[in-house]
């Protein structure tokens, strides 16, 4: 058999499997992925919307700024979460480095860009629309960007995905923040990256599988539940 | 509307849950920043199992190059240092950032290359001349090129050989600054010679059509040495659980775990601690 389908074999076997260590290991980059989704969400969201719906001298540098802070390479996000965490950075006391913690900040720092560009881009597109009634009724700025983002919550689900995808996949800062330690920081992708470096490339795109499988399924279930939801709104 | 909401608060309840999980356990740990070599050759996975078991102390091991475990050592990012290259650990020492180095265990380097054996040093057992042939040749030497402990052998391996690799380093020596394991993927792909540690050789399972060449010389004798990061520079390293895992290591039960590991009936590791 060649390796893809040794690669399919083995997949197929370490999911039927249920190996405890395997499921550690997708559980733990699904609860780092989640929390940094929603961590820089939070943060993200509104800052697109904001960006969208006001106007400001520099808004424009703030704009493509934003844009460009898309193609972050995410080994470079790593390097600078390590500089800060690290003992003998700014942060160091804190002891967080080779942690999950460590983790859920390369990559939601890495998330952020591309979610507040991505909603600025979609509220922005909406303002053009509503715009003038949004000023009738007298909405300030937080009041239309709340109301936008209210509107087009279906729509920006696919964003948070769209950024599940970048920090579930993500290899480069995950691996120098949170060091690859086995059952304590080991994600699928440190591990993907792991066995390769073993040789073990049948074991390694197995995981990588896998790893396609869960994003996927994620994917489904999201899209069945938005549209549930708007068939019930009709 | 109703449907929305219980949609919406059980997506976030199951968001916070996985968030608010407890970390796995909270036990006594200590990080030590070791070599690719060491944990890619699954000596961790044998070895700190028993070590945990004997004294509570879990041990997070960071794999890296020697000189970039060294580096973390020195950043105060890890309580012990476990790395092979004498000359870089004796001036971690020197300079303080290191105290109680000790020997563990060595193994050996090999001369890994393609089965044709273009350059002609199958059966040698003369490290220097073999580089001589392959320099001789220009056959493909792939090199870690990332500052390891491989890295610097191979570094004393080409001097002792005469070889200027700054004059004579052409297109078939390649640097690609990676770890053991990706440098041997990278050496199968070309058929390229290189220098690889015997542990991670034989756990390496993409061997494409290399083979050793080249072992048995007393230079390639590779030994292993462990260290705690100085808690007069770095007050929060784990001095005691630290000193621990040195203890074990250098006691008689950890240098019989050490012997213990093997692959295919072959030993890797060859215990070394002074009595």
């Amino acid at each position: 058999m060649n390796t893809v389908g040794l690669a399919l074999a083995e997949a197929l076997h370490l999911i039927a499997g249920g190996d405890a260590k395997l499921v550690a290991i997708v559980a733990l980059s699904l609860r780092v992925s989640a929390t940094s989704i929603v961590v820089g969400t939070l943060v993200a969201m509104p800052l697109g919307a904001l960006l969208a719906v006001t106007s400001f001298r520099g808004q424009r540098a703030a704009i493509v700024t934003l844009n460009a802070l898309l193609g972050l390479p995410s080994v470079v996000v790593g390097l600078a979460v390590y500089l800060l965490l690290s003992r003998a950075g700014p942060l160091g006391s804190f002891g967080i480095l080779f942690t999950p913690a460590a983790m859920v900040i390369a990559q939601a720092i890495l998330v952020l860009p591309l979610i507040a560009a991505l909603t600025r881009q979609a509220i922005s597109d909406a303002w053009q629309e509503t715009r003038e009634q949004l000023r009738s009724l007298g909405a300030g700025p937080f009041a239309s960007a709340t109301a936008l983002l209210w509107d087009l919550r279906f729509s920006l689900v696919t964003i948070v995905l769209a950024g599940f995808g970048r920090a579930v996949s993500e290899v480069g800062a995950v691996m120098i923040v949170g060091g690859n330690i086995d059952g304590v920081t080991r994600v699928m992708t440190t591990a993907i990256a792991l066995e390769t470096s073993k040789g073990d490339l049948p074991l390694a795109l197995g995981l990588g599988f896998v790893l396609l499988a869960i994003v996927l399924a994620l994917n489904v279930v999201a899209h069945l539940t938005r549209e549930a939801v708007q068939r019930h709104h009709g | 509307m109703a449907l929305t909401r219980r949609i919406v608060a059980a997506l976030l309840l199951a968001v916070g849950t996985l968030a608010a999980l407890p970390l796995p356990a909270q036990q006594r740990f200590i990080v030590v920043a070791s070599t690719t070599s060491t944990e890619q050759s699954g000596l961790f996975g044998h070895l700190l199992p028993a070590f945990t078991r004997a004294t509570g102390i879990q041990v997070r091991v960071v794999a890296l190059g020697t000189g970039q475990a060294l580096d973390t050592g020195r950043r105060g990012d890890a309580d012990v240092v476990f790395v092979h290259d004498r000359a870089a650990e004796d001036r971690f020492v020197a300079e303080g950032w290191g105290v109680d180095r000790r020997d563990v265990m060595y193994n050996d380097f090999v001369i890994v290359g393609p089965k044709s054996d273009p350059a002609k040093v199958a059966g040698s057992k003369d490290v220097a001349n073999a580089l001589k042939s392959i320099a001789a040749a220009q056959a493909p030497f792939v090199s870690r090129g990332d500052k390891s402990g491989t890295h610097a052998a191979e570094l004393r391996y080409w001097k002792d050989a005469g070889v200027d690799l700054a004059a004579q380093k052409g297109s078939w020596y390649r640097e690609t600054g990676s770890g053991m394991g990706p440098a041997l993927n990278t050496a199968s792909s070309m058929n390229a010679y290189l220098l690889a540690d015997r542990g991670t050789w034989l756990n390496f399972r993409n061997r494409g059509d290399l083979a050793i060449l080249v072992e048995g010389d007393r230079k390639l004798f590779n030994p292993y040495g462990v260290m705690l990061v100085n808690p007069a520079k770095h007050p929060h390293v784990k001095k005691a659980d630290g000193e621990a895992f040195i203890d074990w290591l250098t006691s008689p039960e950890g240098q019989a775990s050490i012997a213990g590991y093997k692959i295919g009936g072959e030993q890797l590791f060859f215990p070394s601690a002074k009595k």
